[in-house]
C-alpha cells in the first residue's frame, strides 16, 4: 500500500426514487468503499416506496410507514444527500453534473435514475386546479385535501394506477367516477373475463365506470367543476386525477447528448450507448426497445448495473417478464406476461364465478409465458417463476392450473 | 309379512348364490333395513360375503315394478314391433331414474291384476286350441322360490300339457344335473359343505369360489388354515383370487378338462388306485370308460400337451389326487357352460367311482350351484327335460304317478324345449306365448340379440319381474310386478340340498303377489279351480313334499310314507323325500329351520326309522344308486374340443364369468353403491401381449366382436389372462351399460346331454373402438348421455356416476356441459376449467352450497379418481378449500384421497391400503387389523396380497 490513499471514485446518483437508491442499496453491498456517493433528488424527502402511495391514499397505511430510507440512511451510509435540489444539466466533457442550486459535482460514474412523469391528457382545463396526477406524496396530498373539502371525484384512466387512485378516493368518502377510453379495464394487464369481475368488485365498492369515454374537455374556471366528454356528455367533478400512462423522463440525458428513443437506451449493462461512464435504471431507460413502469424490473436492473459499478461486470440484464398486482384490499388480482396469447398459444382456463375466481394460463409450446389471476392470486408468484425459468410445464400441465399444491412431485412412489 | 317393522330379527336366506347364506333382517323404525349374517344358520355361521351385507340397499323401491300392465292391444294378438318408449309403472320416488334407454313398451298402460290374468289364460287357451300345448312356454329362474317353481312346473306339464318350463338354471348346471343323472340314476349332490372342509384335498375346477361363492370360500380357506397339510388345487385358464390362495394351480387351456380327468381316471388305473370291491359291487361300464381315458389320455405328457399345462404340475396333481384318500372335487361354470359340460361332469364323477371316493367324508364330487335355488328348482322338475320330484318325463310309470298326484288332464311325455332351443322356437313361431319369470335373458342368454329378435315376434310376452325397466321387460305384452326379497316368502335349496326359508319382512311394494299366486290364478283361470286352490305358500310346498314321497319308496317293498293318496302307485324309489315335511301347519312352516333333504320324519320328532341326514344315512355310503340296478354308472367320455374354434377372423377365445361385487344382470346389485364401487365398468380382461397384437390399449375401450354380435368395454390387464383368452363379465346390460351386454357375443352352441350354452369358449376378435373423449360426470339425478357414444351408469351414494365416451363435440364443451348437467341458467354456480387445445374440460354444479354435478372429460381415459369427488356428495356444504380441489378431483390434502374400493364391506381404498403396506402391514391379517379391510367376508384378501406384493416390490 502506498502512503496515501488513491482518491475514492465519485458516483452521482440523479434521482432519490426506488431504482436509484435500489442500485446504491445492492453497490454499498458489494463494494461500500468504492465510491463517495452524491445523490440528487427533485422531492425534497428521503426515499419512499412508491409503490405504497395508494394504501397512504387509501388510508391504510401513513407516509411514515412507506419511507424506505430516511435521511439517516444516507448519513450512516456517508452519502450525501441533496434532496429538493434536481440537476438541470450534466457536462459530460468535464464529468460534473449541475444543480438547480448551482452546486457542481464532479463524477467518475453518473448513475441516471430520474424516473418518469404521468402523462397529462392536454385537453382544454387539464392545468386547473383540482387537476392532478397521481405519481408522487404530494399529489397524494392533494388528494386528500380534495377529499376532505369535495364531493365529487373524476379519475382519468382505468389502468393499475388510476383503479388504485378511485379505490383510495372511494375509501376517502369521495364519489368516485373512473373514465377510461377502452371497453374493459387494466387492458394491458388482463383479458376481458377478468376485468369484467374486477369492474363488478369496483362497482360493488361504490366505484362509477364510463368505459369508451373520451375526455374532450374539463370544465371549470377557478378550479375543476365537471368533465365533458366527446359525445356531449357531461359530469360533475371537484377532483380530476390523471391516470392514463406514464412517460419516461430522459429529458436531462437527452439535453447531455445521450442517445434516446422513447428513453435513454441503455444496453444489457445498463450503461449509456454514448457514454459508457453513464449508468441508468429505472423507468427513464429504454432496453431492447422495452421499457417498464413497474418495480421488479427496475429491481432486477439495479443488481446488474450496481455489479458493473462495483467493477464486478460479469452480470448481464436481459429484460425482464412483468407481473402486476394490483394494491386494491379485497381485490386479489396477477398478471404476468402475454395473457393476450396469438395463433400459437394454448390457453387453460378456470372459472369460479359465484366465488369471484377467475384464471387462465397462456401456454407456448411447453411454457408458460402469459398468467392472468383474479381472485385467488396465491399461486401468481410461481407461475411467474415457471415463466422466468422457463420451465416446461409439461409434465403437470393438467394440474397447472390448479396450483403449486397440486402440481409438485407426488411422494415418493414405493 | 313374518316380521314387522322394528320388532325383532327375521331369518331369511340371502337371495344370491348357491351357497345359501342365513341372513338375520331388522327392519329399523326409520324403514332401514339391517342385514346381518345368521350366527345359528350351518351354512354362514354368521358371516356374509359383500353382496348379501349389501342387501338392504337393494330393497328400496327405485325402479321396482309396483302394479301389473299390459299392452292396450292385446287382444289383436298380432306380432308386432315391441321396444320403443317409456313404462310409467313406478310412481315411486326414483333417485336414480333409468338413462334414456332405446326399447321400453310406449303403450303399456297400468291394468288390475285380474284383467291381466284373464288376458293370459284367454290367450293360452287360444294358443293351445290353435297350435298346440307346445306353442306355450316358460322361461323362469334359478330365483323363484320351490313353490313358485312347483306351480310353474305343475300347470305346465300337467294342465296345458307342455314341458316347455326351461329356466336360467339351464345356463348355470344343468350340465351338472345330467352328470348326476347318467352316474347315479338322480340328480343328487352327495357332498356338504362340512366334507368340504374335512377334505384332505379339494380340488376347483372352473370355480372362482372367492369371488362367486365367498363364504364357502372363506370356511374353505379357515378349514386350511386350520389344517395347513390340506391341500387346495384350483384347475382355471385364469388366474383370479381363488387360484391366489391355491397350493397348485392348473391354468389349463379352456374346454380340456375331459382330457385331464380322463387323464386322472388313466393314472389312478394305471397306479392301482382303485377300489375295486366297490367298482365291481356298485357301479357298471368302467371297461368301455376306461378303454377311452387309456386311449385319449393314457400318458401323461400328451395330456399336458393337450391341456396346455406343465407336465411336472400335472403329475403333481395327479399324484396328490391319487395319495388323498379324502378328497372333494367341486366344480362349477367353468366344468358346466359347454359343450361337452356333461361329459365333463362325468369324468370328474368316474374318478371318484374308480376310486371309490363318494359317500364317504370328506370325499365324492362337488357341484356347487350358482343360483339361491337352482337346487329347489331341480326338485321340482322346473327343466324341459325333467318331470317333476326327480322323475323323468320318458318314464311312464313316473309320468302316471305325477298325474295321479296332480289329478290333471294331460301329462307332458316329452322333453321340452332347452333354453336356446326355446328362443330358438319363439322365433320361428313355433311358440307363440312365453310367461319369462324373473330373469332378464335380453341380457344373459347366449346370442342375446337372437332373444331380442325373438320376443319381438312372439305373439304373447308376459314377465314376471320385480324392476320396471330391464332389457327384457322392454319387450312384454304383459308385466307382472313380482315380490322382491323381503317381501316373498318361501323356501330355497342351496348346493348341499340344505332347504331354507325365505321369509317376508317387507309389506309387498305397489301390487306384488307372489309368483306362484299368479301361475295359480292362471291355473284356475284354465278351469282348475281345485288344482290350483292353495291359500298361502305353506300349501304349495306341502304338495311338493307330498309328490316327492309320493310312490317314493324302495325295491325292498317299504311303503310310501302314507302321504297323499291311498290307492295303489307305481313305486319309484327316490332319494329326494321330504315326506318328514310333509303337513307343516303354517306356524312350522314359517318356523321351519334349515334342513337338509332327504327329510323323512318332522324335525325334531325323529322316529327310529327314519334316515336321519348325517353321518350313517349319507347318500351312497351303502353303494346304492338310483338307477334301475341301483350301481353307478361309468360314462365313456371321449373328449373333444368346444363347438366353435378360433380362426383368423375370430383368433381369441371369449370366457364369461362374474366379477366380486355383482349378481346376474345387476338388477338388484346394481342399486347398492357399496357393491358398484369395485368394479365400476364393463371391462374385458385380456393378456398384454394379445392387446398389442390386437391394437387396443389398456384403459382405453375396445369392441369384442364374434360371430353372433359385439359389446365394447374397458380394456384392462389383470394379470390373470393366458394368451389368446380374454374374459368379459355377464352383468352389465342395456339399462347401465350402452353397449355391455356379452350375452350378445356367446356362441349358442349347447351341450348335447344338457342343453347347457358354452359360455366359456366363444371365438372372438378384439378391436380398438376409437373415441375422441373420455370422461365421467356425477349428477344427484340422472344425466342425459346424448354426446356419449358410450356409456357406463353406476350408482353411487346419493349421485349416479356415468363413465362415458365419445366422439365429437359440436361447438366445445362449454354449452353442451351446462346443458347436460342442468346448469343453463346463467346465475347457476358453476365452476369450470378448461383446456381447449388439450382437450380438457371440467365442470361442476354447485347448489346451496352442495356439489350437484360434475363432469371431467380428456381425450385419454387418464381422469382423476372418482373416490374423493363421490364422497363429496356426501357433504352438507362444500368448504372452500374442496370447491378449489372440485375441478382437479382430489382433496387438497395428501392421503385424503382413498383411491377404488378394495373392500366393500368396510370400505377401503386401494391408497389407504397401499399406505398402510408402506407403514409396515405386510400381511392381510396386519392390515386387517390397522383398516378392518379383510375381516369380514374376506372375499378381498386375494387382492390384499397382490397389493401388498406389488407395493414391496421393487420399482
Amino acid at each position: 500500500m502506498g502512503v496515501s490513499e488513491p482518491r475514492r471514485k465519485r458516483l452521482v446518483v440523479i434521482g432519490n426514487g426506488m431504482a436509484g437508491i435500489r442500485t446504491v442499496e445492492e453497490l454499498l453491498g458489494l463494494d461500500a468503499q468504492r465510491f463517495e456517493i452524491t445523490v440528487f433528488s427533485a422531492e425534497p424527502h428521503g426515499n419512499y416506496n412508491r409503490i405504497l402511495l395508494s394504501p397512504v391514499l387509501a388510508g391504510e397505511k401513513r407516509f411514515d410507514d412507506i419511507v424506505t430510507h430516511p435521511r439517516e440512511w444516507y448519513a450512516s451510509n456517508g452519502i450525501t444527500l441533496h434532496a429538493g435540489d434536481p440537476v438541470v444539466a450534466i457536462d459530460r466533457k468535464r464529468r460534473v453534473v449541475h444543480a438547480r442550486s448551482g452546486l457542481d459535482v464532479p463524477y467518475d460514474r453518473l448513475l441516471l435514475a430520474t424516473g418518469s412523469k404521468p402523462f397529462v391528457i392536454p385537453v382544454p382545463g387539464h392545468q386547473l386546479p383540482g387537476v392532478i396526477a397521481f405519481r408522487d406524496i404530494h399529489d397524494v396530498e392533494s388528494m386528500l385535501e380534495a377529499a376532505r373539502n369535495h364531493r365529487h371525484a373524476v379519475v382519468i384512466g382505468g389502468g393499475l394506477l388510476g383503479l388504485e387512485a378511485a379505490n383510495g378516493l372511494a375509501r376517502r368518502g369521495m364519489t368516485v367516477t373512473v373514465v377510461h377510453v377502452m371497453d374493459s379495464l387494466m387492458e394491458r394487464q388482463l383479458d376481458k373475463p377478468a376485468a369484467g369481475l374486477l369492474k363488478t368488485a369496483l362497482e360493488s365498492r361504490g366505484i362509477r365506470f364510463l368505459l369508451e369515454a373520451n375526455t374532450a374537455e374539463i370544465l371549470g374556471s377557478d378550479r375543476v367543476t365537471g368533465l365533458r366528454f366527446k359525445d356531449g356528455g357531461v359530469i360533475d367533478a371537484d377532483l380530476v386525477v390523471m391516470a392514463v400512462g406514464i412517460r419516461p423522463n430522459f429529458e436531462l440525458a437527452k439535453a447531455a447528448g445521450l442517445h434516446c428513443e422513447r428513453a435513454l437506451v441503455v444496453d444489457d449493462t445498463l450503461q449509456s450507448l454514448s457514454d459508457p461512464r453513464i449508468y441508468a435504471v429505472g423507468e427513464c431507460v429504454q432496453h431492447r426497445k422495452s421499457t417498464y413502469g413497474l418495480v421488479a424490473p427496475l429491481y432486477e436492473q439495479a443488481q446488474v448495473c450496481a455489479a458493473h459499478l462495483a467493477g464486478l461486470g460479469h452480470r448481464r440484464y436481459p429484460g425482464s417478464v412483468t407481473s402486476t398486482k394490483l394494491k386494491v384490499t379485497g381485490i386479489d388480482l396477477f398478471s404476468a406476461g402475454d395473457f393476450i396469447g396469438d395463433a400459437e398459444t394454448q390457453d387453460l382456463v378456470f372459472r369460479d364465478p359465484r366465488r369471484g375466481v377467475y384464471k387462465r394460463l397462456v401456454l407456448k409450446g411447453p411454457r408458460l409465458v402469459g398468467v392472468v389471476l383474479y381472485g385467488d392470486v396465491k399461486d401468481g408468484p410461481w407461475y411467474f417463476e415457471l415463466m422466468q425459468k422457463r420451465t416446461s410445464i409439461l409434465p403437470f400441465r393438467s394440474r397447472l392450473l390448479f396450483g403449486q399444491a397440486y402440481c409438485e412431485p407426488s411422494e415418493q412412489a414405493a | 309379512m313374518d316380521g314387522g317393522i322394528g320388532t325383532a330379527v327375521v331369518k331369511t336366506t340371502c337371495p344370491y348364490c348357491g351357497t345359501g347364506c342365513g341372513v338375520d333382517v331388522r327392519v329399523a323404525t326409520d324403514g332401514n333395513v339391517e342385514v346381518q349374517g345368521d350366527a345359528s344358520h350351518p351354512t354362514n355361521a354368521g358371516r356374509l360375503c359383500v353382496k348379501g351385507s349389501a342387501l338392504g340397499d337393494t330393497v328400496g323401491p327405485q325402479g321396482r315394478l309396483l302394479y301389473p300392465a299390459m299392452k292396450s292391444d292385446l287382444t289383436a294378438c298380432s306380432p308386432r314391433a315391441r321396444g320403443e318408449g317409456g313404462l310409467e309403472m313406478a310412481q315411486a320416488p326414483d333417485p336414480n331414474p333409468l338413462p334414456a334407454v332405446a326399447g321400453r313398451a310406449s303403450e303399456m298402460r297400468r291394468v288390475g291384476w285380474d284383467t291381466a290374468l284373464d288376458r293370459i289364460a284367454e290367450k293360452f287357451r287360444q294358443v293351445v286350441r290353435d297350435h298346440g300345448p307346445d306353442a306355450v312356454a316358460w322361461y323362469v329362474s334359478g330365483q323363484l322360490l320351490t313353490e313358485d317353481y312347483y306351480v310353474a312346473n305343475k300347470l305346465a306339464k300337467g294342465f296345458i300339457g307342455t314341458a316347455n318350463v326351461d329356466t336360467n338354471s339351464r345356463l348355470c348346471m344343468s350340465s351338472a344335473v345330467a352328470g348326476h343323472k347318467r352316474a347315479f340314476g338322480e340328480d343328487i349332490v352327495p357332498v356338504s359343505y362340512d366334507d368340504l372342509e374335512a377334505a384332505d384335498l379339494v380340488v376347483l375346477v372352473g370355480s372362482n369360489t372367492a369371488w362367486c361363492h365367498p363364504i364357502l370360500f372363506q370356511r374353505l380357506v379357515r378349514a386350511k388354515e386350520a389344517r395347513p397339510e390340506m391341500k387346495l388345487v384350483v384347475i382355471d385358464p385364469r388366474r383370479t383370487a381363488t387360484t391366489e390362495m391355491a397350493d397348485l394351480h392348473l391354468p389349463l387351456r379352456p374346454g380340456t378338462d375331459v382330457w385331464l380327468f380322463n387323464g386322472l381316471l388313466s393314472f389312478l388305473h394305471q397306479h392301482g388306485m382303485v377300489d375295486t370291491d366297490f367298482v365291481e359291487r356298485h357301479t357298471t361300464g368302467l371297461a368301455t370308460a376306461m378303454a377311452i381315458a387309456d386311449n385319449t389320455a393314457g400318458d401323461v405328457r400328451s395330456v399336458a400337451t393337450q391341456c396346455k399345462v406343465q407336465e411336472s404340475a400335472l403329475t403333481e396333481f395327479y399324484r396328490l389326487w391319487a395319495r388323498t384318500e379324502k378328497v372333494v372335487t367341486a366344480f362349477s361354470m367353468g366344468v358346466n357352460q359347454s359343450s361337452a359340460g356333461t361329459d365333463k361332469v362325468n369324468a370328474i364323477i368316474n374318478c371318484h367311482l374308480l376310486s371309490g371316493r363318494i359317500g364317504k367324508p370328506g370325499a365324492g364330487p362337488f357341484s356347487i350351484t350358482g343360483q339361491p335355488n337352482a337346487m329347489g328348482g331341480r326338485e321340482v322338475g322346473g327343466l324341459s327335460n325333467m318331470l317333476a320330484a326327480h322323475m323323468d318325463l320318458h318314464n311312464a310309470a313316473h309320468r302316471e304317478l305325477v298325474q295321479g298326484f296332480w289329478r290333471s288332464p294331460v301329462i307332458a311325455d316329452k322333453p321340452g324345449l332347452k333354453a336356446v332351443d326355446l328362443f330358438e322356437s319363439i322365433e320361428a313361431g313355433k311358440v307363440k306365448a312365453v310367461w319369462i319369470m324373473a330373469t332378464n335373458p335380453v341380457v344373459s342368454l347366449p346370442n342375446a340379440d337372437q332373444v331380442k329378435r325373438a320376443l319381438a315376434k312372439c305373439e304373447l310376452v308376459v314377465v314376471s319381474d320385480v324392476m320396471a325397466n330391464t332389457d327384457t321387460t322392454a319387450f312384454a305384452d304383459v308385466l307382472l310386478p313380482a315380490q322382491g326379497w323381503g317381501e316373498k316368502s318361501g323356501t330355497v335349496t342351496n348346493s348341499e340340498r340344505c332347504i331354507s326359508r325365505l321369509r317376508s319382512f317387507l309389506p309387498p311394494l305397489g301390487e306384488a303377489r307372489p309368483d306362484w299366486w299368479a301361475l295359480a290364478q292362471v291355473g284356475q283361470r284354465l278351469g282348475y279351480p281345485e288344482q290350483f286352490a292353495w291359500t298361502g305358500a305353506h300349501e304349495v310346498f306341502d304338495e311338493h313334499c307330498r309328490l316327492t314321497a309320493h310312490g317314493n319308496a324302495d325295491e325292498a317293498g317299504t311303503r310310501d310314507s302314507g302321504l297323499g293318496t291311498r290307492e295303489a302307485v307305481p313305486v319309484v324309489p327316490r332319494y329326494l323325500n321330504l315326506s318328514g315335511l310333509a303337513g307343516l301347519a303354517r306356524v312350522e312352516y314359517d318356523a321351519l329351520l334349515p334342513v337338509r333333504w332327504p327329510v323323512l320324519v318332522k324335525p325334531g320328532n325323529p322316529a327310529p326309522e327314519s334316515r336321519v341326514p348325517g353321518p350313517e344315512s349319507r347318500v351312497f355310503s351303502d353303494g346304492r344308486f338310483y338307477t334301475p340296478d341301483r350301481k353307478a354308472r361309468f360314462l365313456p367320455v371321449r373328449p373333444r374340443m368346444p363347438v366353435h374354434p378360433t380362426g383368423d377372423d375370430y383368433p381369441l377365445v371369449l370366457n364369461t364369468g362374474r366379477v366380486r361385487d355383482h349378481w346376474h344382470t345387476m338388477t338388484r346389485t346394481g342399486l347398492s353403491p357399496k357393491l358398484a364401487a369395485h368394479i365400476p365398468e364393463p371391462f374385458v380382461d385380456l393378456h398384454p401381449g394379445d392387446a398389442l397384437l390386437c391394437g387396443v390399449r389398456e384403459h382405453e375401450l375396445a369392441r369384442v366382436t364374434s360371430k353372433w354380435g359385439s359389446c365394447v368395454a374397458r380394456v384392462r390387464f389383470s394379470g390373470e389372462m393366458q394368451r389368446r383368452n380374454v374374459f368379459v363379465p355377464i352383468h352389465w346390460n342395456g339399462q347401465f351399460a350402452s353397449d355391455g351386454r356379452v350375452g350378445k357375443l356367446v356362441n349358442p352352441a349347447v351341450d348335447p346331454v344338457s342343453g347347457e350354452p358354452e359360455f366359456k369358449h366363444t371365438p372372438v376378435r378384439v378391436e380398438p373402438f376409437r373415441v375422441t373423449w373420455h370422461g365421467f360426470a356425477l349428477g344427484r339425478s340422472g344425466l342425459p348421455l346424448d354426446a356419449a357414444v358410450w356409456w357406463t351408469r353406476v350408482t353411487g351414494a346419493g349421485f349416479t356416476r356415468y363413465e362415458m365416451a365419445g366422439r365429437r363435440v359440436e361447438n366445445g364443451w362449454q354449452a353442451l356441459a351446462r346443458k347436460m348437467l342442468g346448469a343453463e341458467s346463467p346465475s347457476a354456480d358453476w365452476l369450470e376449467y378448461e383446456d381447449v387445445t388439450a382437450g380438457q374440460y371440467r365442470a361442476a354444479l354447485v347448489v346451496d352450497d352442495r356439489i350437484e354435478a360434475c363432469l371431467f372429460v380428456s381425450p385419454r381415459p387418464d381422469l382423476p379418481s372418482r373416490a374423493w369427488l363421490s364422497g363429496l356428495f356426501a357433504r352438507q356444504k362444500l368448504e372452500d378449500v374442496d370447491r378449489m380441489a372440485l375441478l382437479v378431483g382430489e382433496p387438497f390434502e395428501r392421503g385424503a384421497d382413498t383411491g377404488a374400493t378394495v373392500c366393500s364391506c368396510f370400505g377401503v381404498g386401494r391408497k389407504t391400503i397401499e399406505q398402510a403396506v408402506r407403514g409396515g402391514c405386510h400381511t392381510p391379517q396386519s392390515l386387517g387389523a390397522e383398516l378392518k379391510c379383510g375381516t369380514n367376508c374376506g372375499s378381498c384378501v386375494p387382492e390384499l396380497k397382490t397389493i401388498i406384493a406389488q407395493a414391496l416390490a421393487p420399482a
